[in-house]
Parts: C-alpha cells; structure tokens; sequence
C-alpha cells in the first residue's frame, strides 16, 4: 500500500476495497464485516440518537487525537441523555496526502476508545477529497443508545436547592489542543481529558434516581453549559469560584493567554444537576470511578435570578457568568 | 502561581477593604485607566465591596477599543492585497472598520494570521519570502518595545519582506487630554501596571503636580487595586496628592530603561488618532526615517476610503470616562460581544464588554 | 491594558530564555531585559520579558499589605 492516502483511495475502485479491507481486522464485529449498504439490527425502548462532526486541528494532540476525541464525544452526547451507547457509525472526509500511517494511528486509537466503551462501529464510510478540500482528516460519528426505564434526564429538569456537580479539572482539553497550535507552542504538564464517560454516568444513575441534568462542558466549556442548565429549566445557579477545580499548569497558560478557564473546552468532564438529598451518594459513587475520582459540588440551583448564572467570587462579591462569544484567541490584553 | 496568588487572599482583602471603608470619608471618583484593572475589578466584584463615597470610572487604557476606524481599515485594506500577510494580535481580529472587520477580510479570503507575539510575525516573514508580512502594530508603552525589537531584529537578520503598521499610541499624553477636557471630575488615577513596568512612574507627576489630582501605579491582583485604592484615598484625604506605586514587584519609578531606549530607537513620538476622542498630539508612536522601509505605511499606497463611525455608538464618552455602557442605547440591544458596533464591546477589556460579561442585564 | 504573568527562567540560550509558569513551559525573548538571570522571575507580555521582578519590593509589599491589615 503506498504511504500516502490518494484521491483514487475514495473513487469506490481497487484501492478504495483495499483501503476498507485494511480498517476492517481493527473495527471488525459481525455487523460491519457483513459491508451491506446499511447495519440491520433490533432495539427496542426509548433511544438516543446523536452525531456530531470532529475537524480538530491538530489532529494529535498530548492525550488523544481526532479518533479519540470522535468516539468520545459521540459516547458521552448519548450518555448525557441517560442513555446507554450501543452502536456508531463512522464517516471519514479525508485529505488527499494524509499519511497512512496517521490514518493508522487514529483506527488504533478510534478501536481502542471503542472497546473501552463497549460500543460497536457498525457501519461507515471514506471520502478522499482534493488536497485543500478538507485539513488532513474529518470523522464524523452517529450514535445509538437505548435509555433505560425510568431515566429522564434533561436540561429542563433543574429544581431549586439541587446541586451541581463536575467530575474533576475544566479547561484540561482545551488547553492541550493550544499548547501544540503553530505559533502558540508552549509545554504542559496535564494531557487532554478526552475520556468517554458512559460508564460513570451508568454508576450515578445505579446510585441515584435523582439525577436530573447531565451534560458534557465541551466547547463553550462550563460556562456555556451552566448557562444551558439556568436558561433551559428557568431557574438561577450559583457556583462559587473556590470551588471550581482547575490544574495549575492549565490556569497558567490562561492567565498567560488572557482565556477564562470557564469557557475552556472538555471532553471527558460531566456537570450533573443532582437532588440536593442524593448529593453526597452521588458524588461517593463518582469517586469511586476513574473519571470521577476528582469529582466536586460546586453551586447549586437557585429560585432567584432565572435564567441566570452568578459565581460567588473568592473575595466574596458575586458576578454574572454568561455565555461566551466566537472563538477564543489569544489575547494581549 | 508566585506572585499572582498571595496577592488573592481574601483574608486580607477583606482587612484592606475595612481599612478603606473607614478611612474613605469624602466622595471621590477614582478612575482606572487601563482595561486591564476594569477586568480585573470586575471579574473580582471589587466595585461592590468599595464603600459607597468610591466611584469607579472606566478609562480608554484599552489599545483595541481607542483604535480609529481609519486605522483598521488601513489594515484591512492591507489585508485585501494580492501576497499580503496581515499579522494580528487576536484582539483585533473582531473589532469593526467602517465597512469590514479582519474576521470578515478573512473570510473573504484574505491571509490573515493571529498571532501571539510580534516573534511569530516575523517567523511567517521568513517562512515566506515571496509573501509581504505586514504586522498590525497595536498596544500601549507595553507592547511598542517588543515590535521595536522585531524590527531591529528583522534588520539583524535581513527580513525584507517584513513591515510594520504602527498604531501604537502613550498613555500619559491621553490622560492629559482627558483631563484637559474637564468633562470627568476625577480625584485619583489608578496608573496602568504594565505601561509602567516599561515607562515608570515619572511620567504620571505632572498629574498631582499640575491637577492635583492622586495617582497610584497598580498591578492587577485584587490585593494590587486594593493598595492603589487605598493609597488614593489616603492622598486625597490627606490633601496630598502624588504618584504612588502599589505594585512595586512589577514597577520600578525608572522603569525599564533598556526598553525604553529600544522604543525610541525605533519609534518617535507622533501625532495620532484615537477613537471617540480624536487627534491627540505627541501621543502616538511612528517608525523613524532610518527605519522607514519597515513602515507598512510608506512601503504600501493604502487607499481605504473614507472613514465611517457608527450611528448612535457613544464608545468615545465612554472612552473619556463621561458615560457608562448603561446610558448607550445600543448596549445589549443592537451592540453586543457576537454583533458588536463599537470597540468598547469588541476587546474583552472593553468597558462595555466587561459590563456585558460581568454585570449582567 | 496589557496582559503580563510572572515566568521563572530555567535557562537561557543568548537572547532566548525557557521560562516555567507552574509547570507550563515556553520560549521567550529577552531583549527587553538583557539582564535576567536563571532564577529570577520576569513578567511576561505577549512572549517578551517586559521587566525583571523584584522579589525584596514584593516581600516588602506583603509586609506593608499585613501592617496596613493589622492596623484596623
């Protein structure tokens, strides 16, 4: 097989077939090897279904790469329902001259997270496009899962009194992605979070039958998904700034960078809105759990200010929170 | 972080701020002039733990929002040149020119590059020789040192296809013009931190000396402001008005005279634009005759047509420290951070970004 | 304003420094203050160090912080 990926890799003849046979030992499970046009299969129950596309730059990155990162965040978007992932699809758009060795690395990378998961990839599809078409590689992943009987999870759900928790470090996966961009390169001690958290989200729901919200803090990080919580069920939340768990190494560079490490993204970090009685329960479950480990209550929901989120600050005064805007770019001041 | 966090306790902020509540007796309007110490105030609730006889107003110590239109479309016009690279600070990218915005340019095609440091302009340069690099030269005392030092670097190393647009402007003539203008009663300054790590502390005595009116240098911890404030205090209470320095780790009254002798190798004092305030003299930053092939504005024709302010937009009293982000009919309205008018709403430490992002509706 | 954090130099290569900020580690320049020293701490403005900080002015502002606190 020649090194580099080429246009005829993605023209459907012989080396697009060779291509696929190639990817095929790695992701191999009796529903994709059948190669039919679709994946047949039965479920029954309330499903989830999500997808979502992943064009991170640079495509590897200190903790995980794209491939990761793809299976990741499809897996922790179903299991934010409640549910319980099952089944992916997997679409490659891939940039003509991608080495195979990369492509390699991310189908290792994309089985692994996969079985640690315990999800299948049941169905795909590879495109090949002119060089400057796409940057290196895009995935993009759909996902099933069946919610179990007697979960509802929602945004809506947040009462007053509840109290919210995240499951460790923000901004860890944000700042890794930066540390290797051209131009910014700086070393960091903490890798990304990218971690898929289906399996401690099914341990807090054996725990509690009190968990109302669950969501992952990806891009727009806590912030942004506080202010989801507040907005969406009408009520107001409180956090308090000592409370909120950042590494040090990851607070320096947004001091240095001028970012706020609330609007900083993450890919293996939950924030569940849980019953104020089941709080403790909950969060001595989550430690229990390698993703949990560092788990922390940091505010609560509130009747006041709807819609809203305050930060109780460290000197005791208190200020808005609100939903970020456009991209973050480094600033000088 | 050394440095940074003993200057966060809250134990002693809180002492520090009994101690203000008590000595603070008359009504005073303090003003900080940096957009830094407006973020910091803010994103500490520092405005709501001051006592009542404290009024805090905004200053234009923020290089993004005090660039002219002009100016930015003579860096967009750059932009939209065959084999041109316009380098920027991430700041800039956003803010709107009368007719575009750097973001937009780019969109449409333009090689626009975010950079952190001037050193990463001058690395594009000599990675493509048969490209212009043009770097859009912003940023106070502060920054201007570091551009300087590219160019000379660029000298070093003969990096020929590397220029300059210096919109690079001083504080202390702005202050000056502020006062002059008489439109904001002030009776203490905050003086910009970093600015005066570069350019101590000597430039602010004619302050105290010819307005009477109080200075401390601060840095940009709560502790930091704190100081400031209540070295303000003291100095007008006292009746006693001078130049104090609460952030004495960072500032020295010399200041950084190597840097400062850089600046000047490269820059002269100019005449320049401002923002809501208009033409200021001596208060900009051009490139010498002798380093002249490095200025954006004598190697290229920059023809962007007229400038347009927007309609309504009143960043320039906001600027002088006459209004605040809440007596502007556009704020939150029309004018916020994903659809800004001004550039007060546009850099992060914009005084109507900060009100937007911290104070809430 | 302009942003700036203080950096502690692990080492230093002609002009060009390694600075450390709580384990994050990058290049700077330090044209600016062609006098720093390994070990000292310099804050840091857009990849420049803009001065060298003083650690005797920084123990004395901790202690005036503390006096003026105690005074109530």
């Amino acid at each position: 097989m020649d090194d580099k990926i080429l246009l005829a890799h993605g023209s459907g003849g012989k080396l697009s077939h060779d291509l696929i046979e190639s990817f095929l030992p790695e992701l191999s499970n009796p529903m994709l090897d059948k190669l039919d046009d679709s994946a047949v299969f039965d479920l029954s129950g309330r499903l989830a279904f999500t997808t979502d596309s992943y064009t991170v730059n640079p495509i590897f990155f200190p903790g995980g790469d794209i491939g990761k990162l793809a299976v990741c965040g499809t897996v922790n978007d179903l299991s934010m329902s409640g549910a319980r992932p099952l089944y992916l699809s997997l679409s490659f758009i891939i940039e003509e001259g991608l080495p195979v060795a990369d492509l390699k690395k991310i189908l290792v990378s994309i089985k692994n997270t996969a079985a640690e998961a315990g999800v299948k990839i049941i169905t795909g599809d590879t495109k090949v496009v002119n060089r400057g078409s796409a940057d290196r590689i895009f995935i993009n992943i759909s996902g099933i899962g069946v919610i179990p009987e007697g979960v509802d999870i929602s945004a809506a759900n947040a009462r007053p009194g509840d109290k919210i928790i995240i499951n460790g470090n923000i901004g860890d996966h944000g700042i890794a992605v930066l540390s290797q961009r051209e131009g910014l390169e700086f070393k960091l001690p903490v890798p990304s979070d990218c971690a898929p958290l289906n399996g401690l989200v099914s341990e807090m729901l054996a725990a509690s039958k009190k968990i109302r919200c669950l969501r992952d803090p990806t891009r727009g990080g806590l912030a942004t998904t506080l202010n989801d919580f507040a907005e969406q069920s009408s009520f107001g939340i409180i956090i308090e700034e000592e409370r909120i768990p950042v590494h040090r190494a990851v607070m320096a560079a947004c001091e240095l960078f001028g970012f706020d490490p609330l609007y900083i993204a993450n890919e293996g970090k939950l924030a569940a809105v849980v019953a104020a009685e089941d709080a403790e329960v909950i969060l001595a479950e989550m430690k229990r759990n390698k993703y949990g480990k560092d788990a922390v209550i940091i505010g609560e929901v509130v009747a006041g200010h709807p819609g809203q989120v305050v930060m109780k600050t460290t000197l005791g005064a208190s200020r808005i929170v609100d939903m970020p805007v456009g991209e973050l770019l480094p600033r000088i001041c | 972080m050394k440095f940074v966090e003993e200057y966060r306790d809250p134990d002693l902020a809180k002492k520090l701020l009994e101690r203000i509540h008590k000595n603070s007796r008359k009504s005073i309007r303090l003003m900080e002039f940096c957009g830094g110490h407006t973020v910091a105030i803010f994103r500490h609730g520092i405005r709501q733990l001051l006592p009542d006889t404290i009024k805090m107003l905004s200053g234009p110590g923020c290089p993004v929002c005090v660039t002219a239109s002009a100016d930015l479309d003579k860096a967009i016009a750059l932009a939209d040149m065959k084999d041109v690279i316009v380098a920027s600070f991430g700041d800039m990218v956003r803010v709107p020119g009368s007719y575009s915005s750097l973001q937009k340019a780019k969109a449409d095609g333009a090689d626009i590059r975010i950079v952190y440091s001037v050193q990463d302009a001058l690395a594009i340069a000599s990675e493509n020789p048969g490209k212009q690099v043009v770097f859009v030269g912003i940023g106070f005392e502060t920054t201007a040192p570091t551009v300087a030092a590219s160019v000379l670097q660029a000298q070093t190393e003969e990096i020929v296809n590397y220029s300059i647009l210096s919109l690079h402007k001083i504080c202390p003539p702005v202050m000056k013009a502020i006062l002059d203008l008489g439109e904001v009663n002030l009776s203490g300054i905050i003086c910009p931190g970093h600015v005066s790590a570069i350019i101590g502390s000597h430039p602010y005595q004619f302050i105290p000396d010819h307005y009477g009116i109080a200075c401390a240098v601060s840095g940009f911890e709560p502790l930091d402001i704190l100081l400031a404030v209540d070295m303000l205090v003291g100095q007008i209470e006292s009746g006693q008005p001078r130049v104090e320095i609460a952030y004495r780790r960072g500032v020295k009254p010399e200041g950084n005279t190597q840097a400062v002798k850089l600046m000047e190798s490269v820059f002269e004092v100019s005449d320049a634009n401002w923002r809501g305030i208009g033409a200021i003299p001596a208060s900009g930053l051009r490139l010498r005759g002798e380093y002249g092939k490095y200025d954006a504005e004598k190697r290229f024709e920059i023809e962007p047509g007229p400038a347009i302010e927007p309609k309504g937009c009143i960043c320039g009293s906001i600027l002088r420290g006459v209004s605040t982000p809440l007596e502007c009919r556009l704020f939150r309205r029309t004018c916020t951070p994903e659809s800004p008018v001004g550039p007060c709403m546009v850099s992060s430490e914009g005084t109507c970004a900060t009100y937007y992002y911290y104070q809430g509706s | 304003m302009c942003l700036a954090i203080p950096a502690l130099i692990k080492t230093i290569n002609g002009q060009q420094a390694e600075v450390d900020i709580e384990g994050v580690t990058r290049g700077v320049s330090l044209q600016l203050t062609p006098e720093a020293r390994v070990g000292d701490y310099v804050l840091l403005h857009t990849g420049y160090a803009i001065s060298i900080i003083d650690e005797a002015e920084a123990e004395e502002t901790m202690k005036l912080l503390k006096e003026l606190s105690e005074a109530n």
